[in-house]
């Protein structure tokens, strides 16, 4: 709960419609604006508004609103995810605006992920990279007991610490050169830090990184910009674990 | 007509062996032969997709999200049960059979239950070797934590995300399929309709939500895994896309739909705070392991600030009521006690719909730091939305609907009553009686997915012949047209109001009269009010765009209308059911107490409806259900 008043904002929302149409910034008057809203449920009803208006309302992901599918995606003032710590836009609240505030709401922008309509893009590529390699090859059934394999302790929290990752693609859409270097290196290290993913992990890290580059995501300069946009605070020390699992891979 | 379920017989620790053994099986060269349409990719469908590709079927898999790795299965936050028995305290296959029999307040199949209980340790071996980081202790071993309505350690976990892990787990194996070429997937795409040729599944007509395509896919077999149908109370715990669509159309088109009124309400998740509301979140179960629920004694002191009320002014309501339980009692049994004090006029925070979840207690027990550590991300959830701080006060909760343990009726082989239709996971009805116990849904979601369809499926096509349909028969052209057909007339109406206000009012005549308690006149209230919101949609409802586009509107305009036909079913089979069971409470049949009545006599059975038409009188099949392992009680958690 909070006692703050209602508030007037000025949203400025990319509008485009389709991946070959030009795009624009449109301006819209969010009115009375709740703070105890989402960031989303605000768009809602701007959208309710844009219906009565006769204006197309504006397109976006979303799903769970609870922070887990990874499927909303919206750079707000040119951070995605808005900014705050951990959070991703669904979870955003408007008590974090004050009245008379302009927003700019903007899609994930990177070479690889093309916009689909307005704030929607296609992330499809990080599946493919995923599809390349991000998996043990292990069959349904005919698998040893959970208690086999003993894990220590760290080395769970560390592979649970890299599974994090809800897959938006921030991480993209905040580096300056399009990287997927953080999404790749949490699965590379995820399972290579475990004993039923190490017998895979040379494979696994070359052909998950040449999945990314045919992607046409771009290459990792360590701007960290990943780290700051990611709304789990997926670490970059696991783009220096890829790094050390790819030169291994090179050595084998 | 009264349904067989198929289960076979004998002694019940032995079913599932004797039932793989007597399945016909497909051989190796033969499965390739074989095209199976799995449409969604939650815990159920992803462990299908990619278990059936494995074993050399082609699959199709279709999910409405951009990738198949969002299902809502991703939400679950406490965890899996399993019967490992590890923590040596007392738990075996036997016990989870029971527990969930009987937190299904006897409204299951045994012989399904056991099966489930059965594989239950395979899942748990299956993930490990998929490389999902279970939470282990310092010796390396699998940890375990409690749960609800158990008094053994059984559920297994990942911090607060284990539905997260364990549905990358099923996607990783899918990935690897589709990479392999055994699977193809098709994202952003959502089954508006089902193709019945003379009288068997043999495939989907689905819209590209990217381009508005239509167009059917054709089958030797489908399997929806499509998720519950909780979403049609509006506010739910369920994703904004989660609908009742896919099993619609299949019912449409004459599945039966079983028990469509048990539905879960789960007893901790943060209240409403306004009108605009697009979803409620729901807090861990888990939070009951240290939280302490209560309301003030006194309606005067609901408006205090909850640190002003006095200890001996609190109602531990929970602890007082069900003493061997206490703060553990089942789901259903914890929603309805919270509703009670609030009904009572002693609820807190806006409204009044609302308790408290105490962990001062707790707190002063295990220090600020122990908490934090079990619980952290719990409380920083909390504080986003609420902006309060739990750890100086205590939380406010309301139940929220959940889960639907109702949905389509399937034979001990997940076939429903059309040959070649195969339910799974939520969709179908089939383990969780009238109440579902906490950490049970992902376990049934990834058993069905790996370790029942698998083999079922084999069983249905070894007796039929590959590739015996074609996409230019007359039912699939027919199917397409009235998909069409559907969505111009949404577009022609032009109406006043938008789709999100007729779905809000659908929600609240749910919420308020076929929600936590149900009675005879509120729910033949609502089954006048249903098809006048029904009316008002089709006369008046504003679907903006076009249907040749990406158009969310369209899509929530589709599911919006099923539920509105939904929501009638799921009246009239609450208003049938006279008799109170696990979340299905009638008000007219509880015991003097305020417990739910069973009546054994006349409603032990599944409840399954025949379509007849919408605003037509479905007709009502039932399937006895026989207890031959677990003696029928009253349940008590006291």
């Amino acid at each position: 709960m909070s006692d703050h008043n209602t508030m007037n904002l000025t949203l400025h929302v990319w509008r485009q419609k389709g991946p070959n149409a030009p795009g624009k910034l449109e301006t819209y008057e969010a009115k009375n604006v709740s703070p105890d809203m989402s960031f989303l449920e605000m768009i809602d009803e701007v959208n309710e508004d844009l219906i009565k208006k006769g204006v197309e309302p504006i397109a976006f992901d979303h799903d769970c609103r609870e922070g887990i599918c990874g499927m909303c995606s919206q750079v707000i003032n040119g951070v995605p995810h808005g900014g705050q710590d951990r959070t991703t836009v669904c979870q955003l609240h408007m008590r974090t605006f004050k009245d008379g505030d302009n927003i700019f709401i903007e899609p994930w922008r990177a070479k690889a992920f093309p916009i689909v309509k307005d704030l929607v893009v296609d992330r499809s590529a990080l599946d493919t990279i995923i599809q390349a390699g991000g998996y043990t090859s292990c069959h349904t059934g005919g698998v040893a007991d959970g208690n086999t394999i003993l894990i220590p302790k760290p080395e769970a929290d560390y592979a649970m610490d890299a599974a994090e990752c809800i897959g938006c693609g921030a991480c993209v859409a905040g580096c300056p050169n399009g990287s997927a270097m953080l999404f790749t290196s949490a699965k590379v290290s995820q399972l290579a830090v475990l004993p039923q993913g190490k017998v895979e992990a040379a494979t696994r890290v070359n052909a998950m990184t040449e999945a990314l580059q045919q992607c046409g995501f771009g290459n990792c300069s360590n701007h960290y910009e990943c780290q700051a946009a990611c709304p789990k605070g997926i670490n970059v020390k696991f783009i220096a674990k890829l790094n050390r699992e790819y030169l291994k891979a090179v050595f084998e | 007509m009264i349904l067989d379920g198929k289960c076979p017989t004998g002694p019940i620790e032995k079913t599932w062996d004797k039932h793989r053994f007597d399945l016909k099986l497909v051989n190796p060269a033969n499965k390739r032969k074989y095209k199976v349409i799995v449409v969604g990719t939650g815990l159920a469908g992803g462990a299908a997709a990619a278990s059936m590709g494995e074993l050399g079927y082609q699959v199709e898999a279709f999910c409405y999200q951009d990738s198949p790795r969002r299902a809502h299965s991703i939400a679950a936050q406490g965890g899996i049960n399993a019967a490992k028995a590890y923590p040596n305290d007392g738990d075996s296959i036997y016990r989870l059979f029971y527990d969930t029999i009987k937190g299904g307040d006897f409204r299951a199949r045994e012989a399904d239950v056991w099966r489930l209980a059965q594989v239950s340790n395979n899942i748990i071996d299956q993930c490990v070797a998929q490389g999902v980081p279970f939470a282990r202790d310092y010796a390396g071993y699998l940890d375990n934590r409690s749960f609800g309505g158990a008094q053994v350690s059984r559920t297994f976990y990942a911090r607060g995300q284990t539905g997260q892990q364990l549905l990358l787990g099923a996607y990783s194996a899918l990935s690897r399929q589709i990479k392999a070429g055994t699977v193809k997937m098709y994202n952003r795409t959502e089954m508006l309709d089902l193709i019945v040729i003379d009288g068997v599944a043999k495939g989907i007509t689905i819209r590209d939500l990217t381009t508005g395509e239509i167009r059917v896919h054709m089958g030797d077999a489908v399997c929806l895994a499509t998720g519950g149908y909780v979403n049609v109370f509006y506010l739910s715990t369920n994703a904004m896309g989660c609908s009742v669509t896919a099993n619609w159309k299949a019912h449409k088109k004459g599945a039966f739909f079983a028990n469509p009124c048990y539905t879960q309400i789960h007893p901790t998740c943060i209240p409403q705070h306004g009108e605009h509301q697009s979803k409620l979140t729901l807090m861990s179960e888990s939070l009951r392991n240290d939280g302490r629920c209560w309301v003030p004694k006194k309606k005067e002191d609901c408006g205090k600030h909850p640190n002003e009320v006095p200890e001996e002014e609190r109602d531990y309501y929970l602890e007082r009521k069900y003493p061997s339980f206490g703060n553990l009692a089942p789901r259903d049994i914890a929603s309805r006690a919270a509703k009670e004090q609030c009904d009572d006029g002693r609820g807190v925070g806006p409204g009044g719909r609302g308790v408290y979840l105490d962990f001062a207690t707790a707190i002063k027990r295990v220090g600020e730091h122990t908490i934090k550590e079990r619980y952290g991300n719990l409380f920083e959830m909390y504080e986003k939305i609420t902006d309060e701080d739990a750890y100086k006060r205590p939380m406010r909760m309301y139940p929220a609907p959940h889960y639907s343990m109702g949905g389509l009726w399937v034979d001990y082989n997940l076939m429903s009553n059309i040959p070649g239709l195969f339910v799974l996971g939520e969709a179908n009805f089939s383990v969780h009686g009238a109440n579902r116990l906490g950490a049970s849904a992902l376990m049934q979601g990834l058993a069905d997915g790996y370790f029942v369809i698998p083999y079922t499926i084999g069983g249905y096509l070894a007796g039929i012949k590959p590739g015996d349909y074609s996409a230019e028969h007359a039912e699939c052209k027919k199917s397409v047209e009235e998909v069409k057909a559907g969505i111009d007339k949404l577009f022609s109406i032009k109406g006043k109001k938008t789709v999100s206000e007729i779905y809000r009012a659908l929600g609240k005549v749910m919420w308020e009269n076929v929600g936590m308690a149900r009675s005879d006149e509120s729910l033949k209230l609502a089954l006048k009010e249903i098809p006048k919101l029904r009316d008002e949609f089709w006369n008046n409802v504003n679907v903006t765009g076009e249907g040749g586009d990406f158009n969310q509107q369209l899509e929530n305009a589709g599911r919006v209308a099923d539920f509105l036909e939904f929501a009638e079913l799921m009246t009239k089979d609450a208003l049938v059911r006279e008799e109170s069971c696990g979340g299905h409470f009638r008000v007219e049949h509880q015991m003097p107490d305020g417990e739910a009545k069973r009546n054994d006599v006349d409603f032990c059975h599944v409840a399954a409806w025949e379509f007849k038409g919408v605003g037509n009188e479905p007709e009502l099949h039932k399937e006895p259900l026989k207890f031959d392992n677990v003696h029928l009680a009253v349940r008590s958690y006291k």
